[in-house]
């Protein structure tokens, strides 16, 4: 009985004194402070000591150049072709196309643009990152970059805009489209009569390959349905 | 008694910097940065926060029992700062010349937990009213061995005056006492006369090296009285919300903050009045090294006030730090912990201790 109290009166100093210790060690070491170094830098693991905290607006650790953040479209060398709106497990891409009445140009690897991009807009604030869209790409315009704050005051501000045509230009190609298939119409009509059989046939299989697209990803909701009902 | 001239401002001042110091020690402790955003490394943080908290509503809970509520914090604030009126700032500026100094004052701040108890109660807040009961609790339980360390020193100075106490341990000591002879370790046998010696010499902890064991009893009775870390029950926020304070908001809470600090402050100067030689020099005279003199100033002269309110000041803020060090180094005790603490540990200890410095004081004359 006498023994433990005279072992905790010894047990209490010595802990109480290594504590103590511990701690100012900490407070003499806060004279060192983190550098931002990224995983990638030979000093990450050699900063053992000081004061860890990042001061995170002021600075922040370095993001490798191939960072899969922020969905980006070089609108120059889109061809309008769909595939990631399509392909979007969570549909964030809503995409506007307005089909020209010839080529408009070639994109930098060289595939020619047909179709020209009304609207082109990504909601950030849907996209899971999966980087499915950039994948299917064709011409490798759609691209993730290493921009991973863009943190904003309205969630609308989370839809990034990537088409470039004014209304006024959308309202011209548009009618341009109008006026060609209606020129297009009358000559087809006109050469018509001879080959009645044939034009029949043809747009009507034109008219199912939009109906049977060779992907089309399936919602889990709808099999839910199914299986509800 | 125009101390309060001194003290009030000094206070508010030292509350304002011990918040940012107390946040930034922490940090630095924990490997953080603390507050960087106000000002130049966040210097004023605490401005900014005594600013939103005079702005808050002082809002008054509907059970609550009105009047104790509203009179509790000011209570407490007005007890820890009486406290206040008999510490000397510098070796000509005292507080009261109460012939009983440390007996009051001891009286006086004992008092505090009257108004903890009344802010408490009068909350109606089960929380309140469980840190009130571990407040008073703690104080028994503690209010004995600071007694009992603090009669240690009162034994070998054979005064309860604060000011004679400081003049005591440095080399104007026969301003005072014109008879009285320092010797080294207080001990008559050895024989060496270092009244005109002074330094760190005639403090207290080395006229009786013993001291040194009073003042940890002292210093721990005195983070309980504090109410501070690892002694926080009446407040320990993991358990009671913010005990005794729950219910507070504002203008109100900030006077019981204030109050808190106010209580660290005054026991931190009076640790280093009754242990560390109060407002003297630490260097000794060494031969033609008039160091005492020169560091520590004539008694009466702007110098000699310069100088020890300096080292008041200094030692005092040593003191904040080591408080404020031991907070952020121990977690909470428990209740029966802390009882057992007071009771068993460091009373006996300081009932052992008091002996001692009686039978040292008779060697020492």
């Amino acid at each position: 009985m006498i023994s433990t109290y005279w072992q905790n009166i010894k047990s209490a100093f010595s802990t109480s004194l290594s504590g103590l210790k511990t701690t100012f060690k900490h407070f003499v070491e806060a004279r060192h402070v983190h550098k931002p170094v990224g995983i990638s830098s030979p000093d990450y693991f050699n900063q053992d000591k000081g004061i860890m905290t990042l001061s995170y607006p002021h600075e922040s650790l370095p993001i490798p150049d191939n960072g899969r953040y922020k969905l980006h479209n070089e609108i120059d060398d889109c061809i309008v072709c769909d595939k990631c709106a399509k392909v979007c497990p969570v549909d964030c891409i809503d995409i506007e196309p307005i089909r020209a009445v010839s080529e408009i140009g070639k994109t930098s690897d060289g595939t020619s643009k047909r179709i020209h991009a009304a609207k082109f807009d990504i909601d950030m604030a849907k996209c899971c990152f999966c980087g499915l869209c950039t994948t299917v790409c064709p011409t490798e315009c759609l691209t993730m970059t290493k921009s991973f704050d863009f943190s904003e005051y309205d969630v609308d501000d989370h839809t990034y805009s990537f088409a470039t045509m004014t209304p006024l230009e959308i309202l011209t190609k548009k009618k341009e489209l109008e006026e060609f298939e209606a020129s297009k119409k009358k000559t087809q009509e006109a050469a018509a009569p001879k080959t009645e059989r044939k034009a029949d046939s043809e747009p009507s299989a034109e008219k199912k390959k939009p109906a049977k697209p060779v992907f089309r990803p399936r919602p889990m909701i709808k099999k839910k349905k199914d299986g509800d009902a | 008694m125009s101390t309060i001239i001194f003290f009030l401002p000094y206070l508010l001042i030292v509350v304002i910097f011990a918040v940012y110091g107390e946040r930034k020690i922490s940090a630095f402790i924990q490997d953080r940065l603390g507050p960087m955003e106000v000002g130049y490394y966040g210097i004023l943080q605490s401005i900014a926060d005594l600013l939103k908290l005079i702005q808050k509503e002082d809002i008054v809970p509907k059970a609550a029992d009105k009047k104790l509520f509203l009179v509790a914090p000011i209570l407490i604030f007005v007890i820890v700062f009486a406290g206040f009126s008999l510490l000397p700032v510098t070796s000509s500026w005292h507080g009261a010349t109460a012939e009983t100094g440390i007996f009051f004052l001891l009286a006086i701040v004992s008092l505090d937990v009257i108004g903890i108890i009344m802010a408490g109660w009068a909350s109606n807040n089960k929380y309140a009213l469980l840190g009130a009961v571990r407040s008073a609790a703690q104080i028994i339980a503690y209010e004995v061995p600071l007694t009992l360390s603090v009669l240690c020193v009162i034994v070998l100075t054979q005064t309860l005056d604060l000011q004679t106490i400081s003049y005591q341990q440095g080399i104007w000591v026969n301003q005072v006492e014109p008879d009285s002879v320092n010797y080294l370790f207080g001990l008559m046998s050895i024989g060496i006369d270092i009244t005109n010696v002074g330094g760190i010499l005639s403090w207290n902890v080395v006229r009786m090296p013993f001291l040194f064991l009073v003042w940890v009893i002292f210093f721990i009775a005195s983070l309980a009285e504090c109410n501070r870390a690892p002694f926080d029950l009446p407040e320990a926020e993991s358990e009671l919300v913010a005990g005794f304070q729950t219910e507070y908001s504002g203008f109100r809470w900030s006077i019981i903050m204030l109050a808190e600090y106010g209580m660290m402050l005054l026991v931190s100067i009076l640790g280093v009045i009754l242990f560390y030689g109060s407002w003297n020099t630490p260097f000794p005279n060494i031969g033609s090294f008039k160091l005492a003199e020169w560091t520590g100033g004539l008694p009466g002269t702007t110098s000699g006030n310069i100088l020890s309110a300096f080292w008041l000041i200094s030692k005092t803020s040593l003191m904040i730090f080591l408080q404020m060090w031991v907070r952020w180094t121990f977690p909470r005790v428990r209740i029966d912990q802390l009882m057992s603490i007071g009771w068993k540990y460091l009373t006996p200890f300081a009932l052992f201790f008091l002996l001692l410095c009686g039978v040292w004081r008779l060697l020492m004359i």
